[in-house]
């Protein structure tokens, strides 16, 4: 590890994607959160964005200068938490 | 945003993206992608990202052959890891129908160089341990098929378009064409005027809007409809490599991401035509159900989301591709019925020959867009999920 700080600073804790690998990211040009979010798969996890994409919001409007309100988050996406498979195939063979 | 350029792509998924790559590295300069949204947004971002060479004609034979060669060398060509790993394409067959049909792929892709063999039941277990082979008669194999990252693959062919020198306007609507004695004159887009002489039609899912724009009297028929995906918490990688097809569970397709470790997949479950997506809990009960009977080890596994996309699909689930006469300069590449990210690579250094040369050694006559007017169908081309 290097000495820079933010590779210690842990924004998605579902994919390992540190402070650094978002900044390094906006820095190369890319600044919308959807190609962040394809890109570090942050919001892609078991958590589904709840933790990291406020966090990356807050870091594009500050490295961008845009206001965080106009930084529109991804789609939440069904299921809202982790299922297991079994449970949603359910008992559909008996049906 | 530049106000003149010779050639404007609308569409920044992986086929305008990969087409401006390809006309600069043929040497054509001013070139502008227009993408309404964020790169990828359309189709490209929410495909399966299976990369197959098990088609059941000739010419999507042919050109995925060599999409295949074009996404091996991509990191080199592109300098960018796209995550390609060539862990096969597994079709599961349940009966001697389906047998037949399959032989008779397999014969054809041969004759093409492209490796598919019958395999057995033990052979297709030796190959993903934790399937469930009940029912199972045999399988078709090919270990040069493989999945890549839909993520990168399109920054990997924007970023290189970049370095040739295209523009690419992302948030940036085409709103209209205008067309004077068969002539292109502009792209009217959301942002300004672009004075053109070329236009390629690269919209997919919204490639009619496009046609219209430019007065296309042509008939091509591409309506989207909503397709479901589903990913699940990863696991130990490696445990399934190959992408395994199921017709007999409604078109099941499915795979562990390579670098990720979670499964990804979907089912011939289909809305529409719409531009909708909202993902459906009718999907996810369904998907898990069949998942869960190929291999039944996975009822432990926890879904993470489900997303909806589209495929813009045409009558015969082949694309438009080619020249549109009557407009000089407008060309379609759209309508790809799922099948557009694996074609990008070879269907984009077709086109760009097409244009810069006059003409290409590839098989692009069968994707005729004049074919649906003439009545001329292709064979129903091989499609799951």
């Amino acid at each position: 590890m290097s000495d820079d700080p933010r590779e210690r600073i842990i924004i998605c804790r579902c994919n390992d994607v540190t402070l650094k690998d978002i900044e390094d990211i906006i820095d190369s040009g890319i600044t919308d959160i959807e190609e962040i979010k394809r890109l570090t798969r942050i919001g892609m996890g078991p958590c589904q964005g709840r933790t990291c994409l406020p966090l990356v919001a807050g870091i594009i409007a500050r490295k961008t200068g845009k206001k965080i309100e106009e930084i529109e988050l991804p789609a939440t996406r069904v299921p809202i938490r982790p299922v297991p498979m079994g449970v949603l195939a359910g008992d559909m063979d008996e049906e | 945003m530049r106000s003149k350029a010779k050639t404007v792509i609308i569409g920044g998924g992986i086929i305008g993206l990969s087409i401006a790559y390809n006309l600069a590295k043929m040497g054509e300069e001013d070139i502008v992608v227009l993408e309404k949204s964020y790169l990828g947004s359309g189709s490209t971002f929410r495909c399966g990202s299976g990369i197959r060479q098990q088609f059941g004609d000739d010419a999507n034979i042919q050109m995925m052959k060599r999409s295949v060669e074009i996404w091996k060398n991509m990191e080199n060509e592109l300098g960018y890891n796209v995550e390609f790993e060539q862990g096969g394409y597994l079709f599961l067959l349940y009966d001697e129908e389906e047998l037949k049909t399959f032989e008779r792929n397999v014969k054809l892709q041969n004759k093409y160089g492209v490796p598919s063999r019958i395999i057995t039941p033990e052979e297709a277990k030796e190959i993903v341990p934790l399937l469930n082979t009940d029912g199972v008669i045999a399988a078709a194999f090919n270990h040069t098929d493989g999945k890549a990252n839909p993520f990168k693959a399109v920054f990997a062919y924007a970023n290189a378009a970049k370095k040739l020198g295209v523009d690419i306007y992302e948030y940036t609507e085409a709103k209209d064409i205008k067309v004077e004695d068969g002539k292109i004159k502009k792209v009217i887009t959301d942002k300004g005027e672009i004075e053109t002489g070329r236009v390629i039609n690269a919209a997919n899912a919204w490639a009619p809007l496009i046609n219209k724009m430019a007065g296309v009297p042509v008939d091509i028929p591409i309506h989207p409809y909503k397709h479901q995906g589903i990913k699940t918490e990863p696991f130990k990688i490696g445990e399934i490599n190959p992408m395994i097809v199921s017709f007999k569970h409604d078109g099941v397709y499915m795979t562990q991401e390579a670098n990720q470790g979670g499964i990804i997949g979907g089912y011939a479950l289909k809305y529409g035509p719409t531009y909708d997506i909202t993902p459906t809990y009718e999907f996810l009960r369904g998907v898990s159900y069949r998942f869960s009977q190929i291999i039944p080890a996975l009822k432990y596994l926890n879904v993470i989301r489900i997303w909806a996309g589209y495929y813009a699909e045409t009558p015969d689930d082949n694309a438009a591709i080619g020249r549109i006469n009557e407009v000089d300069e407008f060309y379609i590449a759209a309508g790809f019925s799922g099948h557009g990210f694996m074609l990008a690579p070879a269907v984009s250094e077709a086109i760009a020959e097409l244009i810069v040369d006059g003409k290409t050694s590839k098989p692009l006559w069968f994707y005729d867009p004049y074919r649906f007017e003439r009545g001329e169908l292709r064979e129903q081309a091989v499609q799951m999920g």
